[in-house]
Formats: C-alpha cells, structure tokens, sequence
C-alpha cells in the first residue's frame, strides 16, 4: 500500500493536457506519486447569485469530504470564480496542515484582463497556484523570497513572478514538516 | 522578522473570523478569534496583541465603543476597523477615535495585504526604534548572495548602505553578474521589505505592451477586459520597482517614466482618475549608459535622475576565489531541489572552473553544475561532466531564424518544457520564451 499520494481532482471540463502538464509538475516538486481523477459535486450549490461567484469555503469542505485510496493530499481543481465572504476573490485556499485544498483557474487566462491569451502562460500560473495550495496542506506558510513558490500573490502578475518550484528554505521545511515521507 | 506578529480578530460572524483565521495564519501570524466585544477585552486582558481587527457593527458592544476602551487601556495599540457598510460618518469617528485604518468588507485581497503590511511596518519601526538604536546594520536575507572576494564584499557594503536610503540605484555589470539579485538584497534590507519588490523586463515588451505593464489599465479599456489590471507602478506602491535591461526602452518610453519619476503619478490606460504611488527604483544594465547618453541615445535628464548611485559588479573571471563557494553552494541547492544529498566535485573539475573565463558570469556557471549534476554518475562531479569545450552546435538549420527555432526547441525538451529554466538557460525572460514559443509554434514531442 502507498501513502505518499497526492490526487488531484478535477471538477469541470479541462483540457486533459492542462491536468496532465499540472500533475507532471506537481510530481516534480514532491517527488511523489501523483493521480488525476475527475469529481462530480453539484456547484449551483455553491454559487451565490449576489456575487454572480462560487463560495471557496463550501467547496473546500466538500472536497474535504470526499476520500480516495492512499492519499494524503487531495486538490479540488476548478473552473468557476471562487470567493470567500470577507475577499472579493481567492485563486485558491487550503487547509493549513490538513489534507485538503483547492485552486481555481478562472482567474488566469490573459483575455480576463483584456489580453492576449497566452496558454503557456496560464498554465504555470496554474501549476503555481496549485503547487502553492499543496505547499500549505503539507504545513508550509507564506516565504518572503521573492521566487518561492509559497510566496502570497494576489494577483496574476504577482504570480508571474514567482517561479513554481520551493526555495532552499521551504523545501528544507518540507522534507522536516513531512520528516522525508515524500522521499523516493 | 523577528517576533512573530500577533492580530486579534473581532467579528460576530463565523465565516468572516474562519476566513481571516485562515488567511492570516497562512501568511504566519499568530491569530485569535473572538465573537464579540466583551470576549475580546477579556483576551486582551491577559494576552497582548500587536493588531485587532474589529467589526463595527456586532451585537452587544459595537466596534467604535471597543475601540475607544482599548486605546484608553493602551494608547499606542493598533486597531483596524472593518465593516460591510460604509459611511463616511463611521469612518471620521472611527479616525478621530484612533482607529490605524477603516476598511470595507469584503477586500480585495491585495488590499488585506498591505493593511497588514502597513499596520507591520509601523510596529516593526517602532520597535527597532525602541531596542536596535545602537545595534549595527547587518544585511538581512542575503544569504543567497555568495561570495567572500573583496569585490563582492565591496558590492555588499554598497548595498547595505544605499538600501536604508530612497535614492535610485544603477546596477550595471555583464550579464548574468547578478544585477537582478543585488536589485533584491537591496530591497530586502530597505525600510520597504515589508511591501512588494517588482520587476519588469524593459526588454521584453513592446512600447504599448510596456505601457499597459507600467501603468495598468481600467476594465473595459480593451474588448474583453473584465478586470482592471494593477500596473507595476501601482503594484511597487510602498516597495521597489526594479526596471531592468533600461537601456532599451524607446525614446517615448523615456520620456514617460521621467515624467512618472517626477510626479510618482500616472493614469492607467483607458482610465481617467490619477494614480500615484511611493516607489522606489532600482534599474540595470550591461550597456554603459553613459556612452548612450553621449551618443544621444539615451535621454540624459532620465540618466541623471536614475543614476543616483551606481553600484557595479566586476565579472566572475576577476573573482575567481567566489568560484569555489559558489559551486559548494550550486550543488547544494540542486541536490536538494533533485532530493539528493549534496555530491563533492574532482579538484581537477573545479581547477579547470577557475580557469575558465566564463562569459555568461555566474549564470554559465550555475547552468555547468546543474547539469553536470544531471548528465554526472551521481556520486562526483568530474571534469568530463562539464562543457567546458566549445561545443557546436550541429543543424541543418539554413536561415538564422530556423536556427533560432531548432536551438530553442532543443533547450526546451532538455529542460523538459520548464519556462524558467529554459528561459534561464538561454538568458532571456520567460516572457520573450513565450513570445518565441509562439512565433515559431513550438509544441512539445509528444503533441507534434
Ligand atoms: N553572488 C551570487 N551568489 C549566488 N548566485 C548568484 C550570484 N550572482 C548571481 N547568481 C545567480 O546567477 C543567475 C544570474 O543572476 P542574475 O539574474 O541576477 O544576473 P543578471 O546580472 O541580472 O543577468 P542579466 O544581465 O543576464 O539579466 C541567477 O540564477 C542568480 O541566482
Ligand atoms: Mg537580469
Ligand atoms: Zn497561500
Ligand atoms: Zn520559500
């Protein structure tokens, strides 16, 4: 039996490459067994028509709620614009230490923001993002080096600035948090 | 920082302190939750908290009547009031009763950010004034900067005493000197640490991408612009700007950043409000920019504003003591991003490293011991593991163009479609990657 997996689950349509480039990453930066599964939860649930955006806080739980066989970490992926009631919007959340968290990719494609698309580009900000959420459910916080991958973004640009892999520092507290569990 | 921040969040609705618990732990403070105004007090009798953060509006005891019993308790205490319906009235009293900040609920969460930064910055000042009065500057957070060689002790003090300054830096050398790193130990050891270090690759952009980059713009301002776009100018707002590659910005381009330098304000395109931001700039170059200004190529108005102070980084090749630190520190951090214990290096590989002149500078050097590491038998780096001969290229390539095409394609599968690396190993941003990736449509073996 392994415990080292980490399974992402997509709910809603994505380009089967996009998850396929995503979990290659991801088994990159934790040097771990990594499966793409898809989920089924009933968003409307979720949206709140104020808002015209999808609650964060309820997808995360439900996610949460959800459990697949011999893994650690589960990451709900998303199509839809997420918020939490206190921001106007979130790219993604995640338990601190748990097992769960979530990412969004609506906010990431260039034509949002009235520019030209860029599919290379909205992917490594996905896999950032995704990268980053994961980096939280293992126990990492935010780091002050300007390329971390656990560093906060707030924005898309802010993003564009950070590599997607953990500086010396997160990784050391990594492989201590996860005391070399994700070891090959 | 040293002490971990402590902030106390006050709200009567769940989801609102669930959300700021989460939010704030992940960014590493230290958090506490009451439901009302009564508990909080009580909390506060017995814990101290560098910041709260408070509803107005909660049953029992309001936010403002809260407020107004902590700062008599304490005066100097930090309280920000939040609340979900704004009016200027509550927010004069609020002032005017002490409140650090008011803020309307929800945020964006760029805005939460710099609240905290803000609110952080002040206590941390406070608190350096208070203790560290006698205590030397030493730098902080350069321990990615290596290098024990006069001339890098040199560059080291210069930074040290620019970063406590607001003055524009140049820092010029070769490329791959490390501009873009000095650019950052600067920032990290300047009163602006708490707040965002951005750069922008001047050379990467066209003039009116360059312009939406630098000032932003509105929604709307474009078909299909369904969000507003914060510039760089905007984003640096309290912190550094670092515009690098300066040189080749166009004569129009010259003249607008002059005029942002001047007046720290700018309108974002398609808008029409001002927007002025307390940036500090720090540029690069490996041009000599002074012989531009000579030549009428660069203006010299824009020179003189900028090279305020000039620190400049001498090649690796007249540092060749840096050589060994840096490869002991190169194998340590691949080893560790490969999740392999850090391997030793031949002394014949590392003499003929200090012989080498190395053209790229440390960049080169950096790129030698990743893949040495990679192509090497895992347990040693040797000689025959680093290309330290001239290596040609072999193509059928006719024009430069399918040149270019064939050689980005091969860096690319190398570094198995990685952006940064590649991007890295080729010396170009990842923004010029793409640009490139597009043009000749590139795609990956698999999807041909
Ligand atoms: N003193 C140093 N210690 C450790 N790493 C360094 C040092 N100087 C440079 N590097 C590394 O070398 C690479 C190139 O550095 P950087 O991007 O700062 O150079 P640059 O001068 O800005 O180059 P260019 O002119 O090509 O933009 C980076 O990966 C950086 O981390
Ligand atoms: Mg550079
Ligand atoms: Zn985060
Ligand atoms: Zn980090």
């Amino acid at each position: 039996m392994n415990l080292q997996n980490i399974t992402l689950v997509s709910f809603g349509y994505f380009e089967k490459d996009l998850l396929e480039k995503t979990a290659e990453a991801v088994r990159q930066e934790f040097h771990g067994i990594v499966n793409v599964r898809e989920g089924h939860i009933d968003l409307s649930e979720f949206y709140d028509p104020a808002r015209r955006q999808y609650n964060g806080n309820g997808l995360l739980k439900q996610v949460d709620a959800l459990s697949f066989p011999d893994t650690i970490k589960t990451l709900g992926l998303f199509n839809v614009d997420l918020f939490i009631p206190i921001l106007t919007f979130i790219f993604g959340q995640a338990f601190l230490g748990g097992r769960t968290g979530i990412a969004s990719l609506y906010r990431f494609s260039n034509e949002r923001y009235g520019m030209t698309g860029n599919e290379l580009l909205m992917l490594d900000r996905f896999k950032k993002e995704v990268i980053h959420e994961l980096g939280h459910t293992f126990g990492l916080i935010h780091c002050h080096n300007p390329t971390c991958v656990m560093r906060s973004s707030t924005y898309v640009e802010d993003i564009d600035q950070k590599e997607q892999q953990f500086c010396l520092h997160c990784r050391g507290n990594l492989e201590t948090l996860t005391g070399g569990f994700l070891a090959e | 920082m040293a002490k971990k921040i402590s902030i106390l969040v006050v709200d009567d609705e769940e989801s609102v302190r669930d959300s700021l618990y989460s939010w704030f732990i992940e960014d590493g403070y230290r958090v506490e939750c009451a439901e009302n105004a009564k508990k909080a007090l009580t909390i506060l009798e017995s814990d101290q908290f560098d910041i709260v953060l408070a509803d107005i509006k909660m049953p029992g005891m309001d936010g403002l009547e809260m407020l107004r019993r902590i700062k008599a308790h304490k005066h100097d205490s930090i309280v920000i009031v939040m609340t979900a319906f704004a009016t200027v009235d509550t927010a004069v009293k609020a002032l005017k009763d002490g409140a650090f900040d008011y803020v309307t609920k929800p945020f964006d969460p760029d805005d939460l950010t710099h609240l905290i930064r803000n609110a952080t910055k002040q206590i941390s000042l406070a608190e350096e004034n208070e203790t560290l009065k006698q205590k030397v500057v030493t730098l902080e957070n350069v321990e990615d900067l290596i290098g024990n060689s006069d001339a890098m002790k040199n560059v080291l003090r210069e930074v040290e005493s620019v970063a406590q300054t607001n003055s524009s830096v140049i820092i010029t050398g070769e490329s791959g000197t490390g501009k873009e790193l000095v650019a950052r130990a600067i920032h990290a050891n300047s009163p602006r640490k708490f707040f965002p270090f951005v750069s922008v690759h001047c050379g990467a952009l066209t003039e009116s991408l360059l312009e939406s980059e630098l000032f932003g713009h509105e929604k709307g301002a474009f078909t299909g612009a369904m969000y507003n776009r914060k510039g760089r100018f905007e984003m640096a707002d309290s912190g550094s700007i670092f515009l690098d590659e300066i040189a080749t910005i166009s004569t129009k381009m010259q003249v607008e950043l002059l005029r942002v330098l001047e007046s720290k304000t700018f309108i974002r395109v398609g808008g029409n409000k001002e927007i002025s931001s307390d940036f500090r700039v720090i540029c690069a170059t490996n041009k000599d920019l002074k012989n531009m200004v000579e030549k009428g190529l660069f203006r010299e108005d824009l020179f003189y504003r900028l090279n305020v102070v000039n620190i400049h980084i001498p090649p690796l090749r007249n540092r060749i003591e840096d050589i060994p630190l840096l490869v002991d520190y190169f194998i340590r951090k691949y080893c560790t991003s490969m999740n392999k214990p850090p391997i030793p290096i031949d002394q014949a590989a590392m003499n003929r490293l200090q012989e080498f002149n190395f053209p790229g500078n440390i960049r080169e050097l950096e790129n030698m011991i990743e893949r040495a590491i990679v192509v090497g038998d895992g347990k040693k780096i040797r000689l025959k593991d680093l290309p330290l001969e001239k290596t040609i290229l072999t193509t059928s390539a006719e024009s430069l163009d399918d040149f270019e095409k064939t050689f980005i394609l091969q860096i690319l599968t190398k570094y198995n479609w990685n952006i940064s690396r590649t991007a890295k190993a080729l010396k170009v941003d990842r923004v010029t990657l793409y640009h490139k990736i597009k043009k000749y449509d590139l795609k990956p073996a698999d999807q041909q």
